[in-house]
């Protein structure tokens, strides 16, 4: 099938198979590696991209869902120029370990921020929870986020 | 470009919490994973597993598949001929794929490699296996019973790196036994006062490094080059040399960044099959494992434990006798030293007049277990701690009083001949309990514990290290050690930058290649801050030398560093290598070890919800006792971690087996803590004695939290009235016992 998107701002137009998520399309034709694979069932969130400002597991998502949308991916979080606050804050309450998940936590949280969900310590908890880390013990990332959030993190 | 040169002697760089120095190239997506790499040619693994947990393979046909399109070969149990195809770290038993007989539910039968992952899955499909069912061992009772069909027949064969000493025969299905023993037990039971007694089931549990087992693996000319995901790059190539029957430096290991370890990358794991794939197809591939390929892989072994322990009235700890017996699965793995582990970790650290202990390590029908971070200790120290509990309660003594009064000091032995206590344990559990209100008034339904155990850390202590200086003054450090999430790059660079007086962030640290990178023995037993730390100091110290021999009676200052290599070499150029190694200063026998006591102390305050048995953790305190902290954060961070997985493994983990099958093999079925399931308050203590072996007095941390909080929740559930000897704790299982207790006329909530 033909699709057109636009992936991190750029329009992208591939010949795909119905069939081919768009964690495939994304890792393997484009290169963008950020998203990972882990669970394969939407629960760990390790390949959370952004679809029209959305967290969406790539795991379960096709490739032509896409279409006509928005996909933003870690690598094009990170070239915008708010996402030094969310990469100081992390880097300050050392909120991440392997790595492995911190790109779709990052894009998770930047966007609960942009909707201003995070109003207290315990909605950040329970917004992130879609997503799972099994290094860290979570408590940098909600101290991190708390401070992101403006909001006590304790 | 212009590269700064270091400018000044920097402020102290050891015990600083510097920022990770892989953290930017995490956050923005960019640091790779084996996963991540595409190599020239490569094609796509999968790999055909066994439906059935036990059959003799009658037939396979694998013609149709391989004149699939896209289909470069079928890897089967014929392909491998020429070379003598088990493997395995403590006992040779496991063939790279299936021959003849299958032994688990997901063992590898053949494997497929092609263009890409959806041909390569489609082409299983195409492969004929005619199976014919023979008996299933699926459980320890099973395979223990005097009919138990043999999971393994053969004559056990040393592993490369087994260090158990003698290996004695098979007995049945047990393939290891660990005993020690102490004083008169008999007598010791014969005349207590007060003897606890209970039988104990601790659950198989997945790992779950969210990154799944990913190996490339390439085999051209003379090399063998694998791209893996393992935390024990030298003991992988080491094994897979005497597989192929290369000399070492034929093998080439490359390790990137991994996506967590926690021990199930600990030892080979899909490097021989990736191996045998790469060398049939004549081109690289790549296996990625699916998580439910993974969970049988490597898993943590359930366990089953009698356990009983005398005392007299007044709280005098005397005797303690366990029985225990880890499911090791098909293949023995790592299987014998975490029964060795277990065994030493069951008498916990207290002053016992005697104590007996009989650790079996037995096959079983089912996915093969390995190590499992703070193997042995997390499996016992709960039952131990649970039965010196309930001496307190029968007593009417507070629990932490009756630690302080029977806790060993340092200075006194724990292992007959190893290593004597080297951390203060009392003072460790005290802090423990003030951080959770130890003596703050109680709720109804709330409930306290504490628990304390020691973990025998450090593997064996082997480990080089490299370090540069180049003609800039920059400096960087080549190690064997893998970065799995705990920081031992940014640990490193502190080192090497404290020695040198050099910034840490100026410092360079990647990842393992075995073709540069030197001999690191294993990247787990919390040692890579001890003793890869200690050879990277010591190779640091050497480099620092060779400066202070050019500079002559001038004092060293980092500005100089590219004049001072200059004169060496007579030009803007050259380099200074410096090197470091650790090795076993006794015998370098396991018995004389461990490298350090790894000290497992927590404390837990939970609530119970009688209705449906639900817990919550309210508090959790944690004591990282890491002589000195490197990296403060770091530490805290890395116990943080710990706790978030204890609590996984005392209140949801389990993988569920029945007659060999795994039920729960995917995430949706197997549950890992969350957010939402983390305590309020949850306090990380790090404690520094300056009395560790490693650099600057440190020693390590990061797997004793592990051990200790799900032995701290049992306590403080048991402290809440509901006693419990089968984990994990889920709320039927609780409302089970609570339903019990309220029979018996003894729930008094």
């Amino acid at each position: 099938m033909n699709l057109e998107l636009r992936v991190n701002g750029e329009t992208v137009v591939r010949d795909v198979p119905a069939e081919e998520l768009l964690l495939d399309f994304l890792r393997n034709r484009l290169d963008l590696t950020g998203a990972k694979r882990s669970c394969d069932v939407q629960v760990c969130g390790a390949c959370t991209v952004l679809l029209d400002g959305q967290p969406v597991s790539a795991c379960c998502t096709l490739a032509v869902q896409a279409e006509g949308r928005d996909v933003l991916t870690i690598e094009g979080l990170a070239e915008q120029p708010e996402f030094v606050l969310l990469e100081d804050a992390f880097m300050r309450h050392a909120a991440l370990q392997c790595g492995f998940c911190t790109g779709g936590m990052l894009l998770t949280v930047s966007s609960l921020l942009a909707a201003g969900d995070l109003t207290s310590a315990d909605a950040v908890r329970s917004s992130l929870a879609g997503n799972l880390c099994r290094c860290t013990g979570y408590k940098g990332i909600v101290e991190a986020v708390c401070e992101l959030a403006g909001v006590p993190s304790a | 470009m212009s590269v700064e040169s270091p400018t000044r002697i920097a402020a102290p760089q050891v015990g600083r919490s510097m920022q990770r120095l892989d953290g930017r190239e995490k956050l923005r997506g960019e640091a790779e994973f084996v996963g991540d790499m595409i190599v020239p040619r490569m094609l796509y693994g999968k790999v055909l597993r066994s439906p059935v947990p036990h059959a003799r393979i009658v037939s396979i046909d694998a013609s149709r598949a391989e004149a699939m399109p896209g289909v470069a070969c079928v890897l089967t149990g014929s392909d491998l001929g020429d070379i003598d195809p088990y493997w395995g770290h403590a006992i040779r038993d496991r063939p790279i794929v299936a021959i003849d007989r299958v032994r688990f539910h997901g063992e590898p039968v053949a494997a497929v490699a092609a263009d890409d992952e959806a041909t390569a899955e489609r082409a299983l499909l195409a492969i004929d296996v005619t199976y014919e069912e023979l008996p299933v061992a699926g459980t320890v009772d099973e395979a223990i019973a005097p009919d138990a069909p043999l999971v393994n027949d053969g004559p056990l064969r040393p592993g490369l790196f087994h260090g158990l000493g003698e290996l004695p025969p098979r007995d049945g299905n047990v393939c290891y036994r660990y005993r020690i023993e102490r004083g008169e037990v008999e007598a010791a039971f014969a005349h207590a006062d007060i003897v606890v007694e209970g039988e104990y089931e601790f659950p198989a549990i997945y790992q779950y490094a969210m990154e799944t087992h990913t190996v490339i693996a390439q085999v051209e000319r003379d090399e063998i080059t694998l791209w893996a995901t393992c935390q024990h790059p030298f003991l992988v190539r080491a094994e897979i040399a005497a597989l192929f029957e290369r000399p070492l430096s034929s093998v080439r290991v490359i390790v990137p960044y991994l996506g967590g370890g926690f021990g199930s990358k600990s030892y080979t794991k899909m490097e021989p099959i990736a191996v045998a794939l790469a060398r049939k197809a004549r081109r690289p591939v790549r296996i990625q494992n699916a998580t439910g390929e993974s969970m049988v892989t490597s898993r943590r072994h359930g366990m089953k434990a009698r356990v009983r322990t005398a005392a007299t009235s007044d709280g005098r700890l005397l005797g303690r006798d366990v029985e225990c017996w880890f499911d090791t699965g098909a293949y023995a793995d790592n299987g014998p030293r975490v029964t060795a582990t277990g065994g030493d970790a069951a008498p916990g650290p207290y002053r016992w007049a005697s104590f007996r202990v009989d650790a079996r390590c037995v096959y079983t029908n089912t996915a093969p277990s390995g190590s499992y971070r703070a193997f042995g200790a997390t499996h016992l120290q709960w039952i131990g701690e649970s039965q010196v509990d309930e001496i307190a309660r029968r007593c009417g003594i507070d629990p932490l009083e009756l630690r302080r009064q029977n806790l060993c000091l340092p200075g006194e032995e724990i292992r007959q001949g190893g290593k004597p206590l080297d951390a203060d344990l009392i003072g460790d559990v005290e802090q423990a309990a003030a951080a959770v209100g130890w003596a703050e008034p109680k709720a109804p339904l709330v409930g306290r514990g504490v628990s304390v155990g020691l973990l025998a850390a450090g593997a064996h202590p082997v480990s080089t290290a490299i370090v540069r200086m180049e003609a800039d003054g920059r400096v960087s450090v080549l190690t064997g050690t893998t970065e799995m999430g705990q920081g031992p790059r940014t640990v490193f660079a502190q080192i090497a930058a404290e020695v040198l007086g050099i910034e840490a962030e100026t410092v360079v640290v990647r990842g393992t290649d075995s073709r540069f990178t030197p001999y690191d023995r294993s990247t787990g037993a919390s040692r890579s801050t001890t003793l890869a730390g200690l050879a990277v100091m010591r190779a640091a110290e050497e480099v620092r030398a060779q400066l202070e021999e050019i500079a002559g009676e001038s004092e060293l200052d980092p500005a100089t560093y590219p004049a001072l290599i200059e004169r060496r070499f007579g030009l803007a150029g050259g380099e200074l290598i410096g090197h470091g190694d650790v090795h076993p200063e006794g015998s370098g026998s396991y018995a004389e070890g461990p490298v350090f006591w790894e000290v497992c102390v927590a404390a837990a305050e939970i609530s119970v919800e009688p209705e449906t048995g639900l817990i919550s953790v309210l508090r959790t305190a944690t004591v990282a006792d890491v002589g000195r902290a490197i990296n403060p954060q770091l530490v805290e961070r890395q116990d943080e971690g710990a706790t978030m997985q204890g609590i996984g493994n005392a209140l949801y983990e389990e993988m569920i087996f029945e007659d060999g099958f795994l039920m729960n093999d995917t995430m949706l079925d197997y549950r890992v803590p969350t957010f939402e399931d983390m305590p309020g308050a949850m306090t990380s203590i790090v404690v520094q004695n300056g009395d560790g072996p490693g650099p600057f007095g440190a020693k390590g941390c990061g797997e004793g939290a592990l051990a200790a909080v799900p032995a701290a929740i049992v306590n403080a559930l048991a402290d809440a009235g509901v006693p419990m000897t089968t984990l994990p704790l889920t709320p039927e299982r609780v409302w089970r016992r609570i339903q019990e207790l309220i029979q018996e006329g003894t729930w008094q909530t």
